[in-house]
């Protein structure tokens, strides 16, 4: 496994894992009462917080673990890694345009800013998740 | 399903030819091994300019390293 395709995924599965996690905090938080009563503020900023640290943290620790068994294979990245970048960016940023449109007719019908803030931060959860399978089926299937 | 190239290539018979391995063909023409890889199984086609490297690599054509079946009516 390459050194971009290695931090693909650890992307994946740290989003994965996180955006989970946000979910059930923010219901557990809720107590069986609105969601809207949640102060979820916090929470939001700590799951992006998290997921951005424990990203870099798995990319590393992964590919020094990698590295004692392939050491060509670290940090280097060529034109495949660019153009299925650009793949996993073009496929997520659909998500992150559907969010941003949520937003605005959320906006629109003044609803609660818990509805406005999570449209946005799912938005940007399925542009990361989707991106990022995208990318993952094009490492491991093909990019022609 | 990722439909795969109507292009084809000889990059394997080519470097088994001069006794190359992949590992080393893919640092002379600056990718990855797997990169290589996908090329010679057909999952994924190289840029022109990188196509033009491996075809250099080898002292010979373009032509003779890649193909693209004729179009048939």
């Amino acid at each position: 496994m390459v050194y971009e395709e290695r931090n693909t995924w650890s992307a994946l599965i740290v989003t994965v894992i996180t955006t989970i996690a946000y979910v059930i905090v923010v219901v557990h938080a809720a107590e069986g009462g609105a969601l809207t009563d949640v102060e979820w503020w916090p929470i939001m900023a700590w799951t992006i917080g998290v997921s951005i640290v424990a990203t870099v943290v798995v990319s590393v620790l992964w590919g020094f673990i990698a590295g004692m068994f392939d050491p060509d294979s670290v940090g280097t990245a060529d034109q495949r890694d660019r153009d299925i970048s650009r793949i996993g960016d073009r496929v997520g940023q659909s998500f992150m345009v559907i969010g941003g449109l949520g937003v605005i007719i959320l906006s629109a019908f003044e609803a609660d800013t818990f509805w406005i803030a999570n449209t946005m931060f799912f938005g940007f959860a399925l542009a990361a998740i989707v991106g990022g399978i995208a990318s993952v089926i094009a490492y491991r299937r093909g990019l022609v | 399903m990722v439909k795969p190239t109507k292009v084809t290539n000889n990059i394997r018979s080519l470097r088994e030819a001069e006794g190359l391995t992949q590992a080393e063909l893919a640092r002379r023409i600056g990718v990855t091994r797997q990169t290589l890889i996908a090329i010679e199984q057909g999952k994924y086609s190289p840029t022109l300019e990188l196509a033009f490297q491996i075809a250099r690599n080898f002292g010979t054509g373009l032509d003779d390293v890649f193909r693209y079946p004729e179009e048939t009516e």
